[in-house]
Formats: structure tokens, C-alpha cells, sequence
């Protein structure tokens, strides 16, 4: 397990682009084969492949049956974020009853989510804006919000790595926005978990900052595949980092087709009239 | 860890469901788009089933493969990964088979 934020590196697979060739562990065995070759991990009683797929999803578990003497089946069919998404749809419908507009944005940390939060409150003044900030630890982000003049509450997930569907209500309840407010998230910064939930925001917003990489979407898909808006954030910093903005849309694209992606620089104000000119859009 | 948090939804889900008999295996489906890695389910299964009726059940998961519908020409189309790729071409579809999260059944005692 990854000793960062816990993930499941038990599946983690090393990938030799030149080779292809793939060394990974798995059933307590670790080796390194051709993706897509044959092999055994038990001196030839079974040979099994793993498809060039991100998972081997179910292989340890087609080879053999579980016992049943004496045990009644149930079948359940039970979706399990069914519940995460009945009470994201819950607050959908209370945020919309109130005129209140959220917005969900995510990011990797550092991308300048903070930043592009304090000058929006500063500057898009149409409509009071509160803030949920969402961080494992401290209380630093709903401080500089507040420093910047937004009621804001800080969510603090410990070992959780995004915020869900309970934790955003209870975080509206405990600010309780006016009507016609704009409720920005800041969700945990991290590209991969916070995309699987469902909060009942109106939009998902992805920041990416030029320091990160173009090729960020095709290795971050779950994230980009959800995103309703692209930011690229730090276009001042373009002149000094090797960062093709058109290939970073294009990547965008091919997840999420036809995604808008707007430049902007949450330190010099370059691109934010766009931004403001967005959300503004969410609440028509 | 989202896995760790799915894994106690399951157990949550199950124990909701099963009127406090004991359970002895859970089978799961998960699609291959989800988002939601396997291994670090099972990783998580013994911890999140302690001190519950699940305690000691065993773990199933099958795959749920992905799909998607081409908003081009309207065929189906297998998708093993998010990157949706027509073979008419087209690189604009929507999911529609491979997200899901689902307590398929459940062996109780």
C-alpha cells in the first residue's frame, strides 16, 4: 500500500516502455513478463495473461469457487454509491431550491486552487461567494479564504483523501449560505479519488497549473472524464517551463469531449474576466 | 484512500441488508472504469469487516467490462479504458457499461 496517501499499490505495475515489458506483483509473487504473455505463477499448474488493461480485475477469483455447505444465498444487486449519490441528489435539490450555485473544484496540490479562490472572492462581487475548503489537516486555507472576505469552513478528512455527499451537507449546514449565493469546494488536493464522488455540485472544475505537465489528463482519465471546465492555471509562468497548451486541450478532449479550457493566471489576473464570465453563466 | 471508504459503504450496504445474520462471503462487481482498484478492496475488506456480522467472510470480485455508445454513429463499442476510441473513428462517446460498484450477493448463515 502506498505509504502517501494509502492507496492500493498492491496492483502497481512497473512498465518498461522500450520493452513493454511489465514487472508487477500479485498472489505474493513478483516477476516480470512481456504485457500480454503467458505465465505461471505455481510451476505450471495454471497459466494465466494480464490484458493491457489498468487492473487485473478479476483473475484471482475465476479460477476457483467458494464454499456454500451450509449457507443461504442472497442475491442483493445493491449499488454501493448508491447511497453517496442519493444524498448528493438530495443536496442538488436544496441547493437549487435556494438559488445556490456549487461549484466542485479539484486539483493536484499546489495547482493554485487557493489562489484563483481568493482573488475570485476580491473580484467577482455579482453575488456573495462562501467557501468549503477541503484538506487532511489544518486550518489554513479556510483562514486565508476568510483574510480574503468569504465566510468559509474547512473540512478535514484525516486519513481521507476527498470530500463525499455527507461531508459537503454537513459542511452546508454549518455555513448555511444566503440565496443566490455561490458556494465554491475545494476539494482535497488530489487527481484521482475526488472524481468518483458526487457531491451535488452544478459543475466539476479541474485546475491544472503549467508546472504540472500536458500530459497530465491521460494519466489522471477519471478526473478528466468528469471535468465540466478545465483551468490551466500559471499561464505567466508559460515563458520559463516546457508546457504545449494545445496538447494539454487535446489530451483534455479525448476525455471529456469538447471540455472548455480556459487560460488563466490566478497571480496576475491574465484570463480571469473568462473565468468570472463562466460562473456567472452557471446561475441562467 | 478511497478504497478503504468504499470497502466500509460495502460492509455498511451488506449489513444493512441482511437483518443481522452472519455473512460468510460477499461477491462484488466492479467496473473496469470505476475508478476503484480491487486489490485495495480486498486490502481492505478484513479491516473494515471487524467487529461486524461480516467478520471472516470471504471476498468476490468480478469484472464489470466498459462500453460506450458513440454520439457519431450510435454502435456500441468496447472501452477498456476511459479514452473512448469508435471504430468509426469518432473519439466522442458516452460511458454506458464499466462504472459500476454493485453487492452482487451474499452468503449468509
Amino acid at each position: 500500500m502506498c505509504d502517501t496517501c494509502g492507496c492500493g499499490a498492491t496492483d502497481v505495475r512497473v512498465v518498461d516502455p522500450g520493452s513493454g515489458a511489465v514487472t508487477h506483483t500479485h498472489d505474493g509473487v513478483t516477476h516480470t513478463h512481456q504485457s500480454g504473455e503467458a505465465h505461471s505463477h505455481d510451476g505450471g499448474l495454471t497459466v494465466h495473461t494480464h490484458e493491457a488493461t489498468p487492473v487485473d480485475v478479476a483473475q484471482p477469483d475465476e479460477t476457483h469457487e467458494h464454499p456454500r455447505t451450509g449457507s443461504t444465498t442472497v442475491e442483493l444487486e445493491l449499488d454501493v454509491l448508491g447511497k453517496n449519490d442519493a444524498l448528493a441528489a438530495e443536496t442538488r435539490a436544496w441547493l437549487a431550491a435556494r438559488d445556490l450555485v456549487a461549484v466542485n473544484l479539484m486539483s493536484s496540490p499546489g495547482s493554485g486552487k487557493t489562489t484563483l479562490l481568493e482573488r475570485t472572492i476580491r473580484e467577482a462581487t455579482d453575488r456573495p461567494v462562501v467557501v468549503v475548503e477541503g484538506d487532511q489537516e489544518t486550518l489554513l486555507d479556510a483562514e486565508r479564504i476568510r483574510a480574503a472576505g468569504a465566510r468559509a469552513v474547512q473540512v478535514n478528512t484525516g486519513a481521507g483523501c476527498h470530500l463525499d455527499a455527507e461531508m459537503f451537507s454537513a459542511a452546508l449546514d454549518s455555513l448555511a449560505p444566503e440565496p443566490g449565493s455561490l458556494v465554491m469546494v475545494e476539494n482535497v488536493g488530489n487527481l484521482v479519488c475526488p472524481a468518483l464522488f458526487d457531491l451535488g455540485e452544478r459543475a466539476r472544475v479541474v485546475v491544472i497549473s503549467v508546472t504540472e505537465g500536458d500530459d497530465k489528463p491521460l494519466k489522471y482519465p477519471h478526473m478528466f472524464s468528469a471535468a465540466d471546465l478545465v483551468v490551466l492555471n500559471k499561464i505567466d509562468l508559460l515563458p520559463y517551463v516546457d508546457f504545449d497548451v494545445h496538447a494539454l486541450m487535446r489530451h483534455a478532449r479525448a476525455l471529456r469531449p469538447g471540455v472548455r479550457v480556459l487560460p488563466v493566471s490566478a497571480r496576475t489576473g491574465e484570463g480571469l474576466g473568462a473565468w468570472y464570465g463562466w460562473l456567472a453563466g452557471l446561475h441562467s | 484512500m478511497h478504497e478503504l471508504s468504499i470497502t466500509q459503504d460495502v460492509v455498511r450496504t451488506v449489513v444493512e441488508h441482511t437483518e443481522g445474520r452472519t455473512v460468510t462471503g460477499v461477491r462484488l462487481r466492479i467496473g473496469v472504469l470505476a475508478g476503484i482498484v480491487p486489490d485495495a478492496v480486498r486490502f481492505c475488506f478484513d479491516l473494515a469487516t471487524q467487529g461486524t456480522t461480516l467478520e471472516g467472510a470471504w471476498l468476490e470480485v468480478t469484472d464489470e467490462p466498459g462500453r460506450g455508445r458513440c454520439r457519431t454513429c450510435g454502435n456500441e463499442f468496447d472501452m477498456p479504458d476511459l479514452l473512448p476510441r469508435c471504430p468509426c473513428g469518432s473519439t466522442d462517446a458516452e460511458v454506458v457499461a464499466g462504472r459500476s460498484l454493485v453487492v452482487t450477493s451474499v452468503e449468509v448463515v
